[in-house]
């Protein structure tokens, strides 16, 4: 590879990792500060093109070189932006500036190192270039993702602990304001004082836990037996389980509200206690029944001919060793009970018995401030995310399984 | 293999086989019955009858009952009087009978005709009572000694009315009225081509989304874990915290998203994206209309899904042992012909029923879009309507009709895009 095929292709990366650093870190830097700023584009470009070329030409690996690197950085761009990174002067905000200037250099340099590097011992040919090309998609790719994912629950985070005046004042401005203290969770304590979240989060606690506890106590037979007995209808069955989960919820939802008001369940948290199992005992049981087919049948004889009676081969033998997978189950449960809305929205209608997403939802359609909204999201989120991450390690199987209706 | 073929070669231990997986087998099912199967068959029971949300209260008669000039003496005449009242609009209530128990002493003066009393308890014949019917039955009473000892008013006692009142969800008259006015409803075809387009793209973008995030996972990194994670977060939200964000986001006032645009000068002036139907874009001297909240309401979809469609595909490409990478590696191949001729037909299956699902299930979507836009702004799909003609109007009939149609497609689609599946 000749030198000018080097510099054109350092150009064309350096270029983007310019852009993109600024585009992405302003955006935050303006979200932080809460006022305009302007985008230097062409400075930060020529910057990253000027170290670019170092990296390439000067192609040495030690900490010190990459050190001296990161401080040229952060001095190119002082100098090619006139002494202010983002159109502020250099006084106001010099704290967050100079961070987010420090983080910018980072990435700018980080970003340019990873996508160049072995760039001197490649020739130019399309392995070569398809190689860098994806690198720098990938670069694009999770900055794109991170912030997609991440955005709207970062705002639903910082607006939940400003104040109405504020959020009016300037929408823009999700900076948080560490003097404010304990006044910053004074939406919280609100939704919990005023709007009843308590009652929410203990009802929505109850029906998610008891349909935990029903469906299981309804599906672990039924898998025991599809996963166990040979039985005449057997294949049917397997094939309406999937089938049944494919049947839309909007279809059910005439028939349940009117077969629920004759019967005085609508307006009953029993009333949601019976459906939510319902609709994922289906998978339920083609989850367990799956993991049950993998316990050697052996053990389960073991049992049997020391005198256990059936049921005691399935709580002494078969469930204990299929916790694994009762636990996926129970989270896929408990993410389908905790987020339902539709059923919670068509059959409560008294306060006092609001699920979360019900509670909310009443939130949303009165003149709220969107502080308490955001609030209320976040409580109802948190559960869910911290359930999730704290058992994702063990089963992803639970997601993939069930994960489908949604 | 049909179930006869071991049931002649059952012995008597897997007959007891048979009865154990039946015995545990009956509740599992029953609750399904109960709570899948048997709506849905009574949902095209109810897309027959011409009902609304005010039949589901069974009509019952409403009695009132007056007991005026007191007696102070005996021998003093009082007038007793009951009031009955069919309230329901729709409802004839048939055979009605009424019984009230009469304080001691007071003797009735003239007995009504389609009355009899015995042991103080007064039992009358009321007939049939039509749709906002009102019946009276009057009486005077004489006092007698008994009735000062006790002391009791005739509205200490409260009145017992019962009557055949029909339900009208399960009479037998069935008709195809809903199913006309869903026909002839003149934005039948508009709601029926946004519920495609909606369904359709958003599983396009879900899956090209998901296949996206899926490659940047396929490499490995410090914090990969957490990054999948953190990418699943879309997905494990409730539906009701995440479009009250993206509402707050995109409003045109106060909102972030409308806020950034400006400042970064891609938008001229705030776009309401949820509120604004149809937008005239200028591209090169044409001129086109663009559905804003439509695309707005699918990208939004793509966001919540696409987490589902990578932990597939991740789940997939990772069952896959790592040498063929490598092979094809050492072969020369670029990262694009490695896509091209290992992921891309490794990752087709399950593609094809992601896509199968996806489009299914947002088909059947009802939350999202209700949640985001409430059906206006040319986002109003199927199970909207459902919705609306159902409770918004009260017609549970025309809802249920509608309910029946969205099944109906979805199975029609199920089996069109199963047939025109690639063999696998």
């Amino acid at each position: 590879m000749n030198n000018s095929q080097k510099i054109l292709i350092s150009l064309i990366i350096s270029s983007f990792w310019g852009l993109i650093s600024n585009i992405v870190l302003g955006v935050f830097f303006i979200l932080l500060i809460g006022s305009t700023i302007q985008f230097n584009y062409f400075s930060y470009i020529i910057s990253s093109s000027i170290i670019t070329l170092l990296i390439v030409f000067y192609d040495r690996k030690s900490l010190q070189i990459y050190i001296s690197l990161f401080i040229l950085t952060f001095i190119l761009i002082l100098i090619f932006t006139g002494l202010s990174p983002y159109g502020l002067n250099i006084n106001e905000n010099s704290f967050l500036q100079i961070l987010f200037l420090l983080i910018q250099s980072f990435i700018i340099l980080i970003g340019n190192i990873i996508c160049l590097s072995g760039i001197n011992k490649m020739s130019f040919n399309r392995l070569f270039l398809e190689i860098l090309f994806l690198r720098v998609l990938k670069g694009f790719g999770f900055t794109f993702f991170l912030t997609i994912v991440l955005f709207p629950f970062y705002v639903m985070i910082l607006m939940s602990l400003k104040t109405h005046q504020l959020l009016i004042l300037n929408p823009l401005d999700l900076s948080i304001d560490i003097t404010r203290g304990l006044n910053m969770f004074r939406s919280y304590i609100e939704l919990f004082t005023d709007w009843g979240f308590g009652y929410y989060l203990l009802n929505s606690l109850i029906v998610s836990l008891s349909s935990i506890f029903i469906a299981l106590i309804f599906a672990i037979p039924g898998a025991y037996a599809v996963a166990r007995f040979n039985f005449p209808g057997k294949l049917l069955m397997i094939n309406s389980i999937l089938l049944i989960y494919l049947i839309p919820m909007i279809t059910l939802l005439i028939p349940l509200y009117s077969f629920f008001t004759f019967i005085n369940l609508r307006d009953s948290l029993f009333g949601l206690i019976i459906v939510y199992p319902a609709v994922t005992i289906p998978v339920a049981i083609y989850m367990l029944q799956g993991y049950f087919q993998t316990i050697p049948q052996e053990l389960e004889e073991a049992g049997l001919v020391d005198g256990l009676s059936r049921t005691g081969v399935i709580l002494k033998i078969t469930l204990p060793l299929s916790l694994p997978a009762i636990a996926s189950v129970s989270l896929f449960i408990f993410m389908v009970a905790w987020n339902e809305y539709l059923f919670a929205y068509m059959f409560l209608d008294t306060p006092a018995i609001f699920t979360l997403p019900r509670g909310l939802e009443q939130l949303d359609g009165t003149e709220v401030p969107r502080q308490h909204l955001m609030a209320g999201s976040v409580i109802a989120t948190v559960p869910v995310i911290a359930v999730f991450l704290w058992a994702e390690r063990y089963l992803t199987g639970g997601l993939t399984a069930g994960g489908i209706k949604g | 293999m049909g179930s006869s073929s071991y049931k002649k070669r059952m012995g008597p231990i897997e007959k007891q086989g048979v009865v154990q997986a039946y015995t545990m087998l009956v509740p599992t099912v029953a609750i399904v019955m109960a709570i899948v199967l048997f709506p849905l068959i009574a949902n095209f029971w109810i897309s027959f009858k011409d009902v609304t949300v005010s039949d589901l209260r069974i009509a019952e008669i409403k009695v009132t009952e007056k007991f005026q000039k007191k007696p102070k003496t005996k021998g003093d005449i009082s007038k007793v009087e009951y009031r009955f009242n069919n309230f329901s609009k729709s409802s004839n209530i048939k055979n009605v009978n009424f019984k009230d128990i009469l304080p001691k002493g007071l003797v009735i003066k003239e007995l009504p005709n389609n009355c009899s009393i015995s042991d103080n308890i007064i039992n009358c014949q009321l007939g049939d009572f039509k749709p906002k019917e009102k019946k009276k039955i009057k009486f005077e009473t004489i006092a007698e000694n008994d009735y000062f000892i006790s002391q009791e008013n005739p509205k200490d006692t409260s009145p017992i009315v019962k009557g055949k009142s029909e339900n009208r969800l399960l009479n037998l008259e069935l008709k195809l009225k809903n199913f006309e006015e869903i026909f002839t409803s003149p934005n039948f075809w508009k709601t029926i081509r946004i519920s495609f387009a909606y369904s359709l793209f958003s599983a396009i973008g879900s899956l090209t989304l998901g296949i996206l995030a899926a490659q940047l996972l396929m490499t490995t990194f410090i914090g990969r874990g957490i990054i999948r994670g953190i990418f699943l977060f879309p997905y494990i939200a409730p539906i009701i915290a995440v479009t009250i964000t993206w509402k707050i986001l995109t409003d045109p006032f106060f909102g972030t998203i409308n806020g950034i645009l400006t400042q970064l000068q891609i938008l001229n002036e705030p776009i309401s994206f949820l509120q604004v139907r149809d937008m005239t874009i200028n591209f090169l001297g044409f001129e086109f209309s663009f559905p804003v909240a439509l695309s707005f309401v699918i990208l939004f979809e793509s966001w919540r899904y696409f987490p589902l469609a990578m932990i597939f595909i991740l789940a997939r490409l990772q069952s896959v042992p790592k040498e063929l990478f490598e092979a094809a590696e050492i072969d020369g191949a670029t990262p694009l012909q490695k896509f091209r001729s290992i992921t891309w037909p490794l990752i087709l299956g399950v593609l094809f029923v992601l896509f199968l699902l996806r489009f299914i299930w947002t088909f059947n979507k009802f939350d999202d879009i209700f949640l985001l836009t409430g059906g206006a702004a040319g986002t109003k799909t199927l199970t909207v309507d459902v919705y609306e003609t159902g409770f918004n109007i009260g017609n549970l009939g025309t809802g249920a009709a509608n309910a029946v149609l969205v099944f109906l497609i979805l199975v029609f689609a199920a089996i069109f895009i199963i047939r025109f599946s690639p063999k696998e």
